[in-house]
């Protein structure tokens, strides 16, 4: 789960990270008033959304008066912010974070980040703050130092030390360094993040430390024992319809083609994507149903699917596991009677149950084609919608 | 001949009693399973499935000699469960349950590495020797005795792939579904590496998907050398960008996660790769045959 800058630098905050003064808003005068109350010549706005890349999107803003301050949020709330992590479409800004501006003599990058091929939470520098790290990790990886974290032990003084002698600081500032990278991996360790990073991590003309713009990732996993991180969702961030599907424990993500897809298991269900491609046709969503569907699990999907308008046809591809076709077939039943189905139907099912899973369907009412394999599939859905199959 | 598991494996299932691990428990024995034990905190001395029920895994082994768990415990006590299947000295601990705190996983693969246990997943199928040993969800009737080692991260994937070299006439010596979650047990490469050493297994099939970089090390270890033919399929080809890992992710482990790359590399490696799916089972028949 993705969090908000403000809410991530909060959440530094209880960690004993150094952050600017700010404050959130969501109208010009609440952005005025908390300019007001800063003790600072020079403040930052910085469009709310989950996106990287605001400022080429002008999405954040440098002002030197309160009223400045009110006029750029005017500007940033209401935009539709495009970033290259947007999509061509932007997000909607509905919120501002209004800092004091810091006084920059250099800027350096800091992430605590689970590595997966070291199965343990790994410490990341570098000097070359501010800059998409990737780029930084391409051109010169030399400038990247990194260290690891065994399990059930802390960050020990001598790795931060490591890590910000290799950055380049000075000793008063590597002290300083070892308590906030020691607060960051803390902080990865309490709250299940598997993401925390700060880029940039500046040091101000008076040698100090302090977090200028904060990303953290939260293990969905682990969301149920740390509810106060459950409470940072903003439900305003992700598609209506993918919010629906999550609260199911469905996973669904809106794609922009015609052919509705339902299927069992991440892999397949990419899988099935790829095939309805390359038969010629476009997929509308990824649905996986997971293995725990359960009948009313699986109408909410299939009204989930068909809630997107550019819906022409839809493709079940089922391989039971432990979801069984038996249980698939009852819920497509139970939709088909529910909702008036005015969209043609391929349905794949393979796996346990399988022959109820077929009786069940057969004995409906409903009206859909089956297909003997997934190419099979593919071609009868791309022909329904008319893709060259 | 096979991997991880034979007719021999001793089986003791964790959370035999609940909805889910009952269901699949009566499978398994129906499949010919040796499923010696259940446990589940608090119920020691019943029998369910004719299976004796302990209350620790650990009594579970001393009574039956149980060598191999299978966990199908509540995501938020799972990696408790396999920690205890290691203290109590199984060699192979299969874990079916999804949705597992990764740093709950951090800790547990420590302990099991500390005390050279192996494990499969979590959020996994399981494991299955065709005609000896079910161990996990898979639906059985798929599977055939065989010589075709096949390793998957993804569940209902590696059913598609099975079905269809069943279909088309092989059978299977050995088949894994590693799981999709961030900290998982056995990987592609020490399962090559088993494959490679069993005389049971001609050929391995590796269906892998886009994120993290267990194909392309994978390809390595082929391109070094590998005495059998490999065969790839990777999912999410045409899967749209930015629901991949965070920058910093993708940086520590030095892969994109892209499909393209991962495909690129097993083809450098010499493993025969197969693009539509639908064309596997042919595929790895006709080369085989």
């Amino acid at each position: 789960m993705n969090v908000h800058e403000y809410q991530a630098k909060e959440m530094l905050g209880l960690f004993g990270v150094p952050v600017p003064a700010g404050g959130l808003a969501e109208t010009p005068e609440e952005a005025k008033s908390v300019a007001e109350k800063l003790d600072a010549a020079t403040f930052v706005v910085k469009a709310q959304i989950h996106a990287g890349g605001r400022g080429k999107g002008g999405g954040i803003k440098v002002c030197q008066s309160a009223e400045e301050v009110a006029r750029a949020a005017d500007e940033i709330l209401g935009m539709h912010l495009v970033t290259h992590q947007t999509g061509p479409e932007g997000k909607l800004v509905r919120k501002v974070y209004v800092e004091a501006a810091t006084d920059i003599a250099r800027e350096l990058y800091l992430a605590v980040v689970l590595d997966r091929g070291a199965e343990r939470l790994a410490v990341m520098a570098s000097p070359d703050g501010g800059m998409d790290i990737e780029e930084v990790a391409e051109a010169t990886p030399e400038r990247i130092f990194s260290t690891r974290i065994d399990p059930g032990q802390p960050l020990w003084d001598f790795q931060a030390r490591q890590l910000l002698f290799g950055c380049g600081l000075d000793a008063g500032q590597v002290r300083q360094g070892t308590g906030l990278m020691q607060g960051l991996v803390k902080l990865a360790q309490d709250k299940d993040a598997t993401l925390v990073e700060i880029n940039p991590l500046a040091v101000t003309g008076e040698g100090q430390l302090v977090a200028l713009d904060a990303k953290i990732n939260f293990d969905d996993s682990a969301l149920r024992r740390n509810p106060d991180v459950a409470a940072l969702k903003d439900p305003t961030e992700t598609d209506p319809l993918e919010l629906t599907a999550t609260d199911l424990g469905l996973n669904y993500i809106r794609l922009d083609g015609n052919v509705g897809t339902m299927v069992n298991g991440a892999g397949l269900a990419m899988a099935t994507m790829d095939v309805v491609n390359m038969a010629g046709a476009k997929p509308a969503n990824f649905l996986d149903v997971g293995g725990g569907a359960d009948e009313e699990m699986i109408t909410k999907g299939f009204e989930i699917i068909l809630d997107d308008p550019n819906v022409e046809a839809i493709l079940i591809n089922i391989f039971g596991g432990i979801l069984r076709c038996d249980v698939l077939a009852a819920g497509v039943v139970g939709a088909a009677q529910k909702i008036d189905l005015q969209v043609p139907l391929v349905v794949r099912l393979e796996g346990t149950n399988v022959e109820e899973g077929k009786r069940i369907l057969n004995e409906s009412d409903i009206d859909f084609e089956v297909a003997g394999s997934m190419s099979e599939a593919a071609s009868k859905v791309a022909a329904v919608v008319g893709g060259v199959s | 001949m096979s991997i991880l598991v034979n007719k021999d494996s001793r089986v003791v299932v964790q959370g035999l009693t609940g909805k889910e691990g009952m269901f699949h428990a009566e499978q398994m024995i129906a499949y010919g399973t040796k499923v010696v034990a259940g446990v589940t905190p608090g119920k020691a001395g019943q029998e369910v499935l004719g299976v004796p029920i302990f209350n620790t895994v650990a009594e579970a082994v001393a009574q039956t000699g149980a060598d191999v768990s299978l966990v199908f415990v509540p995501a938020a006590f799972a990696a408790d469960a396999a920690c205890e299947a290691s203290d109590a000295g199984v060699k192979l601990v299969v874990v079916i349950t999804e949705h597992i705190p990764a740093l709950d996983m951090v800790k547990a693969k420590a302990y099991l590495n500390a005390r050279g246990t192996l494990m499969v997943g979590p959020n996994c199928p399981g494991v299955i020797t065709p005609g000896e040993c079910k161990l996990g969800i898979m639906p059985a009737y798929i599977h055939q005795r065989g010589s075709v080692g096949v390793v998957s991260r993804s569940g209902t994937l590696t059913y598609e792939v099975v079905h269809q070299i069943s279909e088309a006439g092989l059978g299977q010596s050995t088949c894994i579904g590693i799981g999709g979650d961030p900290i998982i047990g056995l990987n592609f490469v020490q399962l090559l590496e088993m494959f490679r050493d069993d005389e049971g297994t001609e050929a391995v099939c590796l269906i892998g998907e886009i994120g993290g970089d267990v194909e392309e090390k994978a390809a390595a270890v082929v391109a070094a050398s590998y005495p059998k033919p490999v065969f790839g399929f990777v999912a999410g080809l045409t899967a749209p960008p930015g629901k991949r890992m965070g920058h910093a992710g993708a940086i520590i482990s030095g892969s994109k996660g892209r499909a393209q790359d991962k495909l690129a590399a097993m083809e450098a490696a010499g493993i025969t790769v197969v693009r539509a799916l639908g064309e596997f089972g042919a595929t790895v028949a006709a080369q085989l045959k």
